[in-house]
């Protein structure tokens, strides 16, 4: 029982989390091995990070940096989510410097969820963080489709927001051309 | 393929419009992405909110995100704040609410009382 249902809801938590931690620039890997039968999430960010002490607890659903609620629920999800895949939830920080987290899960395990709407969590996180730059990697075997905000915001400069709809519509068309070729197994 | 020269072109046309119709936001919609926001399919309305203002062609709004706001039970939430008027809160503005959203506040102008939150409630 998890509160998402698809591993890309996990991946927008999470990549929230990397951003109140002041976060500006976030590599969001997506790595799947048919062969390993492995499906690998890193997103990495070099946000203010936290110290050992911090480090130990945050998979403690009781602890959490919000002031609006006594309870952080996005990590102990994500790393349950992990876990009932024969699966492992690993996450790496220092302050000042940022955070790491890869979670890996058997890809044909029957309660994987699926991966999911890859491309509005995508178009989400970069519209919705004008600040903030994203480098996206998803890997299906020995194909790739790789997506650097910053080459966006490059071109487009300050003065076209990416929420304008003829930007909107071309981000979206590109993430889903990219998506579409990648191909293998058909996801939820 | 998109490409990035299909990207340059777009730039130059949106700046064109903009000198039109004078450049700047008149109006901004926050979403709540909090893990709260998100069980409770925050994503998905905040696609629908982007998809409504791309099928509408409004330029001249800005469409953001923030952390969890603390009132969880009314997720998913959405602020609209028009110019230089009180920010309104929305709470449990699902994918079907939000066309009626758009038109009504964003467009029209109007609050839509009934979804509204009264802060302090």
């Amino acid at each position: 029982m998890t509160a998402f249902r698809e591993l890309s809801q996990h991946i927008l938590d999470i990549a929230e989390n990397s951003i109140n931690a002041g976060a500006d620039l976030l590599f969001i890997d997506i790595r799947e091995d048919f062969k390993a039968d492995s499906l690998t999430i890193g997103i990495a960010d070099n946000g203010r990070g936290m110290d050992k002490a911090m480090l130990q607890r945050v998979t403690d659903p009781w602890i959490t940096t919000r002031t609006t609620r006594k309870v952080g629920l996005g990590i102990p999800f994500f790393k349950q989510s992990a876990e009932m895949c024969e699966g492992s939830f690993g996450i790496q920080s220092e302050a000042g410097k940022g955070t790491k987290v890869v979670t890996v899960f058997q890809h044909s395990h029957i309660d994987r969820p699926p991966l999911g709407d890859l491309v509005g969590t995508l178009l989400c996180l970069i519209v919705g963080n004008p600040t903030v730059n994203f480098v996206y990697r998803h890997y299906v075997d020995d194909r790739a489709f790789i997506l650097d905000s910053r080459e966006i915001r490059a071109i487009l400069g300050d003065e076209v927001p990416l929420s304008d709809p003829e930007v909107l519509a071309f981000l979206r068309g590109m993430l889903e051309d990219g998506e579409h070729s990648l191909g293998g197994a058909p996801e939820g | 393929m998109k490409s990035l020269e299909e990207l340059q072109k777009i730039k130059e046309r949106a700046l064109d419009r903009r000198k039109l119709t004078g450049e700047g936001a008149r109006a901004r919609v926050i979403v709540a992405m909090g893990t709260c926001g998100i069980a409770a399919g925050a994503r998905d309305t905040m696609s629908a909110v982007l998809s409504e203002l791309e099928k509408k062609q409004i330029t001249d709004v800005v469409v953001t995100q923030t952390g969890c706001l603390g009132l969880c039970e009314y997720e998913p939430i959405v602020q609209v704040q028009i110019g230089e008027q009180d920010m309104v809160t929305y709470g449990h503005i699902d994918t079907s609410r939000v066309p009626e959203l758009i038109e009504k506040h964003l467009v029209g102008g109007e609050p839509v009382e009934a979804w509204t939150i009264k802060q302090g409630a």
